[in-house]
Order: C-alpha cells, then structure tokens, then sequence
C-alpha cells in the first residue's frame, strides 16, 4: 500500500513537470499549428539558464539561501528560455510562415539539434551531466501508511508551482483580453485581424508564455534531480508531447491532465508491470495507443484549437 | 406578401431605452451629415481581369447606402478595398478625409466594421466572448495588470462586458449570450457578426449580404435592426441581391454591373431606370417592369 501511494506521488510529480512542457507544445500548435520539436530544447535550455545564472552571476552565499536562490533560479531559468523561444520564433518559424507545413516543422527538427549542440560546446562541462543546486528545503516528510509514505519538499513544491502556473494561464487565456486575442487568432486568424488583433504579436505571446513555463519547469526539474544533461529536452519533450497529444493537442487543459497520466503510468508502470522501469515509453505509448483508437481527439480535444 | 408581419418578440427591433444608452456609450454621431467615407475612382485590377473601373462613392454621416448588382459585379471586392484587404491599383479611399490604412486591424482603429457575406465568428467562443473580441481595439489592458487581476483590468474588463451586454440586448441575443457561437441558430449569428462588429465603435458599417438565407420574418427584423444601427449614428453600406430589400431601406442606391458603376440616386430613381432594368436583371424590360412594380407600395 505505501509503495502504491509512494508511485502515485511520484507520478504527480513527474507528471506536472510534464505537464508544464506540454503546454507549450499545445499553445504553439494551436495558433499556428506547428509541431514545435525544438519545445524539449527551451526546457533543457531554462534549466541551463538558471543554473549558470546561479553558478556564475550570483554570489555564493546568496545561492546558500534556498529562498533567494529559489526564486532567482526559477525567473531566470523563465527569463532565458523565454528569450530562446522567441528568438527561435522570429528567426526560425516567422520567415516561415507561408510555406508548406512541412518546412517549418523540419526546422524544428533543425532548431532542436542546433540548440543542443550549443549547448554542448558553449556552456562549460556540458559534455557530461551536470550537478544542479537543490533549490528548496532538502527534506522530506513521512506520511504514516503502512511502511510510511516519503514525500520529498522537492516534489510537492514542482506540484505545486506546475498546477498554479498552469491555473493562472488558464485564467488568462480565458479572462483577458490578450487571452481571448489568442482564442481568435487560433479560430480564424483573418478574422482577428480585422478585429484588430494583431496575429504576429500574438503568436510572439504564445512563444513567450509556453518558452517561460518550459524554462520554470527546467529549474524545477534540476532542483529535483540534482542533476541535468543536454539530452533531458529530448526525453522528456516527447514524454510531453505525448501529453498534449493525449489530453487534445491545442487544449491547455488537456495538456495539464495529459501530462499527469503520464506521469502515473510511468510511475505505476515502472513498478508494477512487467519489465519495470526500463520500459516506461512502453507503457506510455500503449496508453496513448489505446486512448486514441477510442478517442482520436484526445480527452479534451475538440475542432477548436486553443480552449483553457 | 405582407411586410408588416408581426414579428415574434425575439426578433423585434432594439427597446428604446437600449439604443439610447448604446448610442451614449458610442457617441459616433456628429450630426453634421458630412460625407465619411469616400471612394474617388477605384480601380481594382487582377492580372488581366478589371474587377472594379473607376467606382465613386460618397457615404454621408448617418446615411444607409445599398449596393446592388448582379453576381461577380464586383460588389464583395468593393468592400474589400474600403476595408483595407485590398490595396486598389489606382484611385483612393478617405475616410473623414484621411486615406484609409492598408492593414485591416488599422482600419477597424479607424472606425470602419464588416460583417462577412459567409458567416465568420469565432465558432468555439459564446456569443458574449466574440462580442468581447470585437472590443479588442478599444480596451487597455496592461500584461502586468491582466496577470495580477489589477484594478485597471478589472475596470477594463467590467467596462468591456457591459458594453458587450448591452450590444447583445440590441440585436435581441441577451439569451444566448453564454452559448458557443457555432450553436446559434443561423439568423442569430449573423445578428452576432452585426454586434460585434458594433463592438469596435464603427462610424461605418460594411454589411455583406445580411439577409442571405433568411425568412421574410428574419429579413424583415434584419431591416428593423438596419435601421436602429443607423439611428446610433452609424453610417451604412449594405451589399444584397434582395432589391426589395434594398429599395425599402436604403436612402441611396448605387448599382454596379461588371466592376462599372451604372446607376446612382434614390430607390425611386434606380427602380425606375430602364439600364438598371436590363443590365441588372438581364430579362425583357417590360417583364421586369412588371415584376418591380409589384414590389411597390408595400411596407
């Protein structure tokens, strides 16, 4: 029994981390309907961002606080993949607006390597993986079922952080006036226009939001592990898109319940199904499998795109 | 055929008080019946094809103009050029003098709103939202202040909705104002399309077409409504292929045939002529005569 309730918790965990990458994956493609494959890369890039900020801009003993390095760690973690996401977007995705499909989304494919392999020749020691700071109350607290159920301050701060994030752009999009410019944009994108919306502004928007929340859930994802590698955008990028695909690409919410699924199935999977952890993606692709033979559009999908 | 049918409440003409408050809100009269909306000479040509020779027209303040003419005469790409989807090839379009901006979300700033002669809201958003989208121009709302829920916001917001509640009172959708557009009966949603264009604050609004596909109730309650808007203080250009529906409403009539502008003058006058007889209608005059004229003296 405790080690039932140990993998759901643990599967939450996972899973609003997830779920805080697949929203990116859902916004992007409901406004322009792109498949953002370099969207892992903003996650594994956020995650760089703040630790070099912590590293190398700010002093030691500052960093020793896990309240000032915290909060540092997790706006400049945003900050930097958010800059990424809509430099990716200006110089990569815009010159590419009125082609056929299929080139932007080989330039996705592009973008992802080229990040990667920046990553690995710019920032020092990123051959290997590297150590990461954790960044908030290094315990854990025990509740008292059966052998006793560890819960790591860790993860119930990703928990929490992912769910409230993911809260608040639900409001926005649904309450604000940029927020329903991105609904209509994604509806009928001449239509907003004579709306006097502007659709470039809006698409930037977008970047922005999912790049802020992809490099939030970088940090958070280091801080949880203690350790990050360049190839973590890959891995969990298409754990996350496999959430959005799942909850109904385009549907914010979706891609929230999306990524939580996920995150169960890999941790019940891993532990109670045979083969264990070494077949996670196993696990997670049968679902997806089984989800879409009964509902191709994914549990919140519908004709429409972007939906809170 | 009788024109003053009784219409069924939910498609009677805006309650007074409605329009009065609106047309406070709105403030688009001058009162001055000065021209607005001007096209000097517009010439739209498509590779070898001239889609538009040299067409005229002067839209005074509070005036309702029709534009009638047979299929591809031009009428949509028309509209199109006032509205800044299409840059003519030669001639101008002012607007209160000024020319018109060539980016379409400039043009709604300025004060010109359309309406599309196949229906285009935003399917998965309610009746209130679309109405909303259409204040988008004329709401502040900083970045900050809509992800903290500021009072600035929260005033904008509250401002918006208001403005939004009181539209859709007008065109008789208070009912439906929480329903997804797509699920609208298809007479109310383009009742829809004319609030939220009405959302933006027009001086001018372009309709294409509002009574394609209506009953004569709908059509009749769509005249109702032509009116209120004018009342507003909105200046009116309607496309349509009803001239009955035109005739009754319009205080001006400018007839294109093949991109040319034939015919300009009153209902009276344009009914009366025989090239708009025969160029428009393409039958033996006397027979269309005869048609037209049972078409008067009603309503």
């Amino acid at each position: 029994m405790s080690t039932f309730l140990s993998q759901i918790a643990n599967g939450l965990m996972f899973g609003s981390l997830i779920a805080l990458i697949a929203i990116g994956y859902t916004m992007v493609y409901g406004i322009i309907t792109l498949i953002n494959f370099a969207h892992g890369e903003i996650f594994m890039v956020g995650a760089y961002g703040g630790l070099a900020t912590l590293t190398y801009w700010v002093p030691t003993a500052v960093v020793a606080q896990w309240y000032f390095a915290l909060p540092i760690a997790l706006v400049a973690g945003a900050l930097v993949a958010m800059l990424v996401a809509i430099a990716m977007e200006r110089f990569a995705y815009r010159p590419l607006r009125n082609a056929p499909r299929l080139a932007p989304l080989i330039t996705a494919l592009g973008v992802s390597v080229a990040l990667q392999e920046a990553v690995r020749v710019f920032y020092p020691g990123a051959t290997a993986a590297i150590p990461f700071p954790p960044l908030f109350l290094d315990g854990a607290f025990v509740i008292p079922i059966g052998d006793g159920v560890v819960i790591r301050y860790t993860g119930v701060l990703l928990i929490v952080v992912s769910l409230a994030l993911a809260f608040a752009l639900e409001r926005f999009v649904e309450r604000t006036r940029l927020g329903r410019a991105m609904r209509a944009t994604s509806q009928d994108r001449d239509v907003a226009r004579l709306m006097g919306i502007d659709p470039d502004r809006v698409i930037v928007l977008t970047f922005a939001i999912g790049g802020a929340l992809a490099g939030v859930a970088g940090v958070l994802y280091g801080s949880y592990l203690n350790n990050i590698n360049i190839d973590m955008g890959f891995q969990n990028g298409i754990f996350a898109f496999t959430a959005a695909v799942l909850g109904g690409i385009g549907n914010i919410r979706g891609a929230v319940v999306g990524g939580l699924v996920i995150g169960l199935v890999r941790a019940l999977g891993g532990q109670y199904l045979p083969g264990g952890t070494a077949y996670d993606y196993v696990w997670i692709f049968v679902v997806l499998i089984i989800v879409l033979v009964f509902r191709p559009q994914g549990f919140f999908g519908e004709s429409e795109r972007v939906r809170a | 055929m009788s024109e003053s049918t009784e219409l069924p409440p939910e498609l009677e003409a805006p309650p007074e008080e409605v329009k009065a408050e609106l047309a406070d809100d709105m403030h688009i009269a001058t009162g001055t019946r000065e021209p607005i909306l001007e096209a000097a000479g517009v010439t739209m040509q498509f590779g070898g094809l001239r889609a538009l020779n040299e067409v005229t027209m002067s839209l005074k303040e509070g005036e309702v103009i029709g534009l009638i003419g047979p299929n591809g005469a031009g009428k949509t790409t028309f509209f199109n050029c006032l509205t800044g989807l299409y840059t003519p090839t030669s001639g101008a379009v002012t607007l209160r003098g000024k020319p018109m901006p060539q980016d379409p979300s400039r043009v709604t700033e300025a004060g010109v709103a359309r309406t599309f002669q196949n229906i285009r809201l935003f399917p998965s958003m309610t009746a209130m939202e679309n109405v909303l989208v259409g204040r988008h121009v004329r709401m502040k709302q900083g970045p900050v202040s809509s992800l903290l829920h500021g009072p600035r916001f929260r005033r904008s917001e509250a401002e918006a909705r208001d403005r939004a509640e009181k539209l859709l009172a007008f065109v008789g959708l208070t009912r439906f104002s929480e329903e997804l557009a797509r699920n609208l009966p298809y007479g109310d949603q383009r009742r829809l399309e004319i609030a939220r264009a009405l959302a933006t604050d027009p001086s001018v609004l372009l309709l294409d077409e509002p009574t394609a596909g209506m009953n004569a109730q709908e059509t009749e309650a769509t005249r109702q409504l032509i009116f209120a808007i004018r009342d507003l203080g909105v200046s009116v250009v309607v496309i349509e292929h009803d001239t009955k529906f035109i005739f009754t409403l319009c205080d001006r009539v400018l007839v294109l045939v093949q991109g040319e502008l034939l015919v300009e003058g009153t209902p009276d006058e344009v009914r009366g002529d025989p090239r708009v007889v025969e160029a428009y209608l393409g039958a033996p005059p006397e027979e269309i005569e005869a048609q037209l004229h049972t078409t008067e003296g009603e309503s």
